[in-house]
């Protein structure tokens, strides 16, 4: 069976505890793998504030999910989405090989989105006016 | 009528615009990342509607895949689908 690469962001309830959180996590996460699946990247946001409210509530827990798996397994990965209550929203994508190639170049640190690259363009400003203190 | 405001328009100096062009032809980006917010701001007015091509200077092929980019962040609530002074 050829895999496929894919990738998933789910946004879960903030009703949820940290430590709940993190279950539900790795219990997708053993999904994968029970799946035959292989994990190839994953990403914690935290608790993140939404652009409007889902669900009457205005932050989410994200977290990203990069992972190889056959096509046939999206539907059931979907369908426990849909069936789980703690998740408000989901977005999967089979990657093409631009994806691929961006998604590893970001993670090398190549490339950096635009909210890292002003984080660190802050951070410059900030050490630069350190520098003029002294 | 019109041929005299025609004149008169052709009468006032034309300012020289710089061309206008595709950031995504002139720096290679073959991928545009849906999860990075603060780029596909580039892309969007105040009011959270995308912007035609004709004011991003975009070609064709990548205002489609902003325009599809943009859709996936409203989906997952990084972007609004409606705003008041989002800039």
């Amino acid at each position: 069976m050829s895999l496929k690469q894919y990738e998933t962001v789910i946004i879960l309830t903030p009703v949820l505890s940290e430590q709940q959180m993190k279950d539900a996590v790795a219990g997708y996460r053993g999904l994968i793998t029970d799946n035959g699946g292989e994990i190839v990247h994953e990403e914690n946001w935290g608790l993140t504030k939404l652009a409007y409210p889902i669900d009457k509530k205005g932050t989410g827990f994200y977290h990203l999910f990069e992972f190889k798996a056959s096509p046939e397994f999206i539907k059931t990965w979907e369908l426990t989405f849909r069936r789980d209550e703690r998740i408000m929203r989901y977005l999967t994508l089979s990657l093409d090989r631009w994806a691929i190639e961006f998604n590893l170049k970001k993670r090398s640190g190549e490339i950096k989105s635009s909210s890292t690259a002003k984080e660190k363009k802050a951070a410059n400003n900030a050490v630069v006016e350190l520098d003029e203190e002294d | 009528m019109s041929k005299e405001t025609n004149f008169i328009f052709n009468q006032t100096p034309q300012v020289v615009q710089k061309k206008k062009y595709c950031r995504f032809k002139k720096h290679g980006i073959k991928h545009i990342d849906y999860k990075d917010k603060d780029f596909l701001l580039k892309f969007i007015n105040e009011q959270g509607k995308i912007l035609p091509r004709r004011i991003t200077g975009t070609s064709l092929k990548f205002q489609r895949k902003i325009s599809v980019a943009v859709k996936r962040a409203r989906h997952l609530s990084l972007l609004p689908f409606v705003a008041d002074g989002l800039k």
